[in-house]
């Protein structure tokens, strides 16, 4: 089985924080991380090689330093990585990205599997996985917790939605997107450390992936950002005074004033 | 090719860009500006520059043909089992101010089996016209035949905005059809407004876990699509007295596709209220110490007809199941009252919760962060203050 995983390297939240004066965020030494939902992503392709066979690789989009990551997918266990990346991919939204990506995955020959994480903590929108499927016509299933079943020609997951499971099945080739419920990633071995160490990454540009430029970049991106502010500062709330009724009270009478409850 | 780059015997050094950079790729080579890898030319910079010595360069788009013609203002009637979700009936309350700032018609897009009951609500709700989609191989939500459906009506029809809730649904289904018609597709909006001159959606949207918002336009294609988050806006007051009009869809079976099947749905047991669906949450953290301790989070819950939710901790020690998790790698939501209860506020957490109307912390540390964003606080014993909180509102909603 041929499995491909699309990663993208955010910044580390935990490591991030507000500038209290200026309400900002203070990105400076924050350090980058894999996605975090796209760990489980990785985890879950190595996991199908070592129980089916076949290979695992990860690709992302992104500036060089995003080789990193993609080393670190190596480290934990994937056979090989691509960075795609050009300056003419720079200020893709998701449409740009996902016609990226799917260029990538055809320039290495298709897959039976790709994998995503759900969404990726900087953007938070979800859109990349299915956009990656309508690219390549292949179906795609979101939120997937589990697989329960796969073979060459068919694939059957469980499905996390509001208020319960679905189980859902489809065709090969497919494209999953992945929760956090689906495994425990692992951490990279100290072989596969010393592996990724020697593995270059290779690099593909938009010549390489013989992409269309006005589909690439912020020239392929329909939407586009006018405007970035920080949000307004909660006001400042109430410390509810007395013992533990009085406090209780409190809250049931501040409550009934909003008409809440 | 697009670019963005500084005019270097224009810059001033003040550093101005470096702080507007929401990226945090901009920084200062012997007092001129350098934009580094990275950037994702958000023009954060060009506007923040006092000097305007950053410009971005853009190759102008051709007008799609279509645009002069797009008309109406559209919302993904969503159902199960032919319930529509809530989401639905707020965006009709907002597509209809959109609607008429536009001066357009307002439609529902409703796809399933035997839905054609549920029109007169949508129509109380803002709908001037319903699209109806019946057949039953539309019963059961399915990526495919529903995408298919609904991007050939698009083509044919030419809204100018179609809105989806983001729910597990609308996040799957809206992208693989944005993608289809190469639009644009904004995810997650809060604030949706029309823009007087350019009679351009707005799309504002929380990224960085709330700590940022941005502004998103699209320009140069057709439809202008969005997810907008459950709970954010608000519903009309129904007006049963509406009528709207329905235009009956074409299903053509023999192109549907059905890759994927859904073969069951198994519903979570013991759910009565979704994390999704609540206007009151009560979510339980580490400070519980222990899984039997969420019985209290469960009563206090259950007394305010409100879901169970909890920190990423109490999730990852196995003291509840994965589904209940709020924050940035589980859910956001947006309820009306969200009550953390022995949660310190993690950044992690807070990315989940922090729109929400009223926060109520309880913990016993005062410097606990979950205090910065709450509306009310209680410094205390949660095995004191919530059994306590449990039996006053009790008595208060039996009055």
């Amino acid at each position: 089985m041929k499995v491909i995983v699309c990663i993208k390297q955010v910044p580390d939240t935990t490591e991030v924080k507000i500038d209290p004066k200026t309400n900002t965020l203070i990105r400076e030494g924050v350090p980058s991380i894999i996605n975090p939902f796209d760990t489980y992503a990785i985890e879950e392709g190595i996991r199908l090689k070592e129980t089916y066979g076949g290979t695992v690789t990860v690709i992302s989009m992104g500036p060089p330093q995003v080789k990193e990551s993609l080393k670190e997918a190596i480290a934990m266990g994937a056979d090989d990585a691509y960075l795609l990346s050009d300056r003419a991919f720079a200020g893709s939204d998701t449409l740009a990205t996902s016609y990226t990506l799917a260029s990538g995955v055809r320039f290495l020959g298709g897959a039976d599997l790709i994998i995503c994480g759900k969404q990726a903590i900087d953007g938070d929108t979800a859109q990349v996985g299915p956009g990656i499927a309508e690219e390549l016509d292949i179906p795609h299933i979101t939120y997937v917790k589990k697989i329960r079943q796969i073979d060459n020609s068919r694939i059957v997951v469980e499905r996390m939605v509001e208020g319960g499971i679905e189980v859902a099945s489809t065709t090969l080739p497919a494209l999953i997107t992945v929760v956090k419920d689906i495994n425990q990633p692992r951490l990279p071995s100290l072989k596969g450390i010393m592996r990724a160490k020697r593995t270059e990454i290779r690099v593909l540009g938009a010549f390489d992936l013989g992409v269309d430029q006005t589909r690439t970049g912020l020239d392929g991106s329909p939407t586009e950002v006018i405007k970035i502010f920080t949000p307004e500062v909660r006001a400042k709330g109430e410390m509810l005074d007395g013992d533990v009724e009085q406090q209780a009270r409190t809250l049931v009478e501040r409550l009934k004033e909003a008409r809440v409850i | 090719m697009a670019n963005i780059r500084v005019i270097e015997n224009e810059c001033v050094g003040c550093e101005a860009c470096v702080d507007a950079c929401p990226f945090g790729v901009v920084s200062m080579s012997n007092g001129i500006a350098v934009i580094g890898e990275g950037c994702n030319m958000c023009s954060a910079c060009v506007d923040a520059c006092p000097a305007g010595a950053i410009v971005m360069e853009k190759t102008e788009q051709p007008v799609q043909e279509r645009e002069e013609e797009a008309s109406g203002v559209w919302v993904f009637a969503e159902q199960r089992g032919g319930k529509i979700a809530g989401v639905v009936h707020e965006l009709l309350g907002e597509g209809k101010k959109l609607a008429q700032a536009l001066g357009q018609p307002l439609a529902a897009v409703l796809l399933g089996s035997d839905v054609s009951s549920r029109v007169p609500e949508l129509a109380a709700s803002g709908a001037d016209i319903v699209y109806v989609a019946d057949h039953p191989s539309l019963a059961m939500f399915s990526d495919d035949p529903y995408a298919d459906v609904f991007a050939r009506l698009i083509r044919e029809e030419k809204p100018d905005i179609v809105l989806f809730g983001a729910t597990s649904t609308g996040r799957s289904l809206a992208p693989r059809i944005a993608a289809r018609l190469k639009t644009g597709l904004t995810a997650d909006c809060t604030g949706l407004s029309i823009d007087p001159e350019s009679r351009l959606l707005l799309q504002t949207r929380p990224a960085f876990g709330g700590n940022i918002m941005a502004t998103i336009r699209c320009r140069y294609r057709k439809p202008q699509m969005a997810t907008v988050r459950p709970k954010v806006m608000k519903r009309a007051t129904p007006d049963t007295s509406r009528v709207a009009a329905v235009r009956q869809v074409w299903v053509d079976v023999d192109a549907l596709r059905m890759r994927v099947k859904i073969d069951e749905f198994i519903e979570e047991a013991g759910e009565v209220v979704n994390l999704e669906d609540a206007d009151i949450i009560v979510s339980g953290g580490r400070g519980l110490g222990d899984p039997k301790h969420f019985s209290l989070i469960e009563e206090l819950a259950r007394t305010l007809g409100g879901a169970v939710g909890a920190s990423r901790a109490a999730v990852d020690a196995g003291w509840i199941p994965y589904s209940h998790q709020v924050g940035q790698t589980g859910k956001t939501v947006c309820p009306k009252v969200y009550i953390a209860v022995g949660i310190s506020g993690a950044i992690q957490h807070l990315a989940g919760m922090q729109s929400s109307d009223i926060i109520v912390a309880i913990n016993k540390n005062p410097d606990a962060p979950i205090f910065q964003v709450a509306t009310y606080g209680i410094v205390g014993d949660l095995f004191q203050v919530v059994p306590k909180l449990t039996e006053e509102f009790r008595r208060a909603m039996a009055e």
